[in-house]
């Protein structure tokens, strides 16, 4: 049985299909992408999975679980973090209280325990504040901890929602186009820390990603996506030599 | 310039992140505990009113500052927490009973309203909560039985161990005092625990907060709850300052002095709720001087730069017609808060912490350093 598994998931808006009847597996700690031009249903499939949208039909597994009819909040509960395309973090908030709030799953405190600020709070407060410390060291962030997310550069805001999303200490974790906006330095920054992600903290890694270079250095199986459907999926250097991707991307 | 060095994740939790916060609060603390003995009684009654204001103007501010959702319904929550009040007084329930009950109906009663505002965002939900304080108006008048109608009810004295507190002694004041400061510490303790930050991610992202696991259905609900018990044990105190209740003191007027609190004060901080507060309550006595000595002022100005007798009359007298002017007090606030929209919308709490930096920094402050900048777009289809 596969780690996390989509059987013939669609999505669909009156007549476009979004997602067309996609099935997918990922195995436990790998490095899985998805590719495919614009409006091939990329972001739509980790909408799908992250129960943004509700899917028309199809199935969703997580660790053997069936998870298609889980509310939104319980596929974080699950241990399934995800970060945006276009950066969704709170604006108005410091580094440090965004990062916190990717504890939440973790809580465990009551509202009038909170109200009172017990010790028993203090000390969860505490302890989630030295987990944080260490996504915060392992992103090298420790420039920005106070500072307010409105007023961090882009490159910033985008190494922040993975921290994020690290923060939740995740099983799987899913990228919507972690390297877009950033510059070829910071990409290489990410590489590095997608691949640390797998290896060192044993995290399974979900990509839609565009940049080729970034997919070739970290992936171990790509799937290419069109219209909805899968074209091709396999190692990174098979599905790019895939006749049915090349049409998609050149024309034919 | 301070600098606040941390050497441990404690610092990051304290209220007080340096010893200067702890004089300066201390002192505010000393004056507000001679102030009874100082100030005249009428002064003393706004001060009592400001803490009623404040301690709306936190709940409030919980709700629509760090939650995000806007309320225009909070003088109905304070009328159900002063009508739970003059209802169970009629019984003999003692003081601390029914204090709490204005706060836990209240709460429960904010929490109903909560349900229906999960389907709306913005605009909507502010009319959603207009028509429910309108609803509750509605059943003040007519619901007799309880609330004898527009003859409104009397509130009794507060009774504590048997010793009565008159709306006007220093006791009350204190009491209102207390009552203020605990809301206070209780709202600084939930906004630096889990669900504060949870409030505040729903503000800003729901779709991120719902994918960090925020169950935001429930923290709205318990948003609406706290503000509302919040708003309900100010109404008990309300109560007892106003000694007489009746549906007409519950108006939508009310509940926009209560969005005007936040506003001129600074949705983002607490402070704001209490700087708000002193505003608003203070534009009746600012009102009252208006009336009595401007004109007096105005005709006398215009008598020693030449003008007649006569003429510096009928100028006395047409200033004192502007300044008695029925809806002079909705036109102030209107302009008001236009300007503070316009040129401040941090607020008197975000003019403080300008000030304040001007002189940690002077001379090297720069204007820009509050500029609004404009970000780029974010996408709202995910909503």
């Amino acid at each position: 049985m596969s780690y996390f598994r989509a059987e013939n998931i669609s999505l669909h808006f009156g007549g476009l299909k979004a997602v067309d009847s996609v099935s997918f597996a990922v195995e436990k700690g790998e490095i899985l992408s998805i590719i495919g031009p614009n409006g091939a249903g990329k972001s739509s499939i980790f909408n799908l999975v992250s129960r943004i949208y509700p899917p028309t039909s199809g199935r969703i597994y997580f660790e053997d679980q069936d998870i298609t009819q889980e509310p939104a909040f319980g596929i974080a509960r699950l241990g399934i973090a995800r970060t945006f395309q276009n950066i969704e973090l709170f604006e108005n908030a410091t580094v440090l209280s965004n990062l916190l709030v990717g504890r939440h799953r973790h809580s465990t405190t009551q509202l009038w325990q909170e109200l009172l600020f017990l010790p028993s709070v203090r000390a969860t407060e505490k302890a989630h504040r030295r987990r944080v410390e260490q996504v915060i060291e392992f992103l090298d962030l420790e420039a920005y901890r106070d500072k307010l997310i409105s007023g961090l550069p882009y490159g910033v805001r985008k190494v922040i929602e993975l921290a994020r999303a690290l923060c939740t200490e995740p099983k799987l974790i899913l990228l919507d186009e972690p390297s877009s906006g950033l510059n070829v330095e910071e990409t290489d920054d990410m590489s590095f820390w997608i691949r640390d992600m797998k290896t060192e903290l044993g995290i399974t890694v979900l990509m839609v990603e565009h940049d080729m270079t970034l997919v070739n250095r970290v992936s171990d199986r790509v799937i290419a996506l069109n219209y909805g459907r899968v074209l091709a999926m396999g190692s990174p250097a098979e599905v790019q030599v895939h006749p049915d991707v090349v049409a998609a991307y050149l024309g034919a | 310039m301070r600098f606040v060095f941390k050497t441990d994740y404690e610092d990051d939790i304290r209220l007080f992140p340096h010893s200067g916060y702890i004089w300066s609060y201390g002192s505010l603390l000393v004056l507000l505990a001679i102030a009874p003995f100082v100030l005249s009684s009428y002064m003393m009654s706004q001060l009592v009113f400001v803490c009623i204001y404040a301690t709306v103007g936190v709940g409030l501010l919980i709700l629509t500052g760090f939650t995000g959702q806007a309320s225009l319904g909070h003088a109905a929550f304070l009328a159900i927490g002063a009508y739970t009040t003059a209802y169970l007084q009629q019984f003999g329930v003692p003081f601390l009973v029914y204090f709490l009950a204005a706060g836990v109906l209240t709460g429960i009663i904010g929490a109903i309203v909560g349900f229906p505002a999960l389907r709306l965002q913005g605009i909507y939900l502010v009319i959603a909560t207009i028509s429910f304080a309108f609803i509750v108006e509605e059943i003040l008048a007519r619901w007799e039985s309880v609330t004898h109608g527009n003859e409104g009810m009397r509130v009794k004295a507060i009774q504590i161990l048997g010793t009565p507190v008159p709306r006007d002694s220093p006791a009350f004041y204190f009491l209102c005092l207390g009552v203020l400061i605990l809301t206070i510490i209780g709202s600084l303790n939930l906004l630096r625990s889990p669900t504060g930050r949870a409030f505040v991610a729903i503000r800003d992202s729901e779709t991120a907060a719902r994918s960090m696991g925020v169950n935001v259905s429930l923290y709205k609900v318990k948003s609406f709850a706290i503000s509302a018990a919040i708003a309900g044990f100010a109404g008990c105190l309300f109560a007892h300052k106003l000694s007489f209740i009746s549906p007409e003191m519950f108006t939508l007027q009310l509940s926009i002095e209560f969005i005007i609190v936040i506003i001129i004060g600074g949705a983002f901080s607490l402070h704001g709720a209490v700087l708000g507060a002193i505003f608003v309550v203070m534009v009746d006595p600012f009102l009252t001087f208006l009336k009595d000595d401007i004109p007096g002022v105005i005709g006398g100005l215009a008598a020693t730069f030449g003008a007649s007798t006569a003429k510096a009359a009928q100028i006395k007298d047409s200033v004192a017609a502007f300044a008695s002017a029925n809806g002079l007090k909705g036109a102030i606030y209107g302009i008001i808060i236009i300007l503070f929209v316009l040129f401040e919308p941090l607020g008197l709490y975000g003019r403080w912490l300008k000030i304040k930096l001007f002189f940690q920094l002077f001379p090297l402050y720069k204007r820009a350093t509050f500029k609004r900048q404009k970000i780029y777009v974010k996408s709202e289809r995910n909503r």
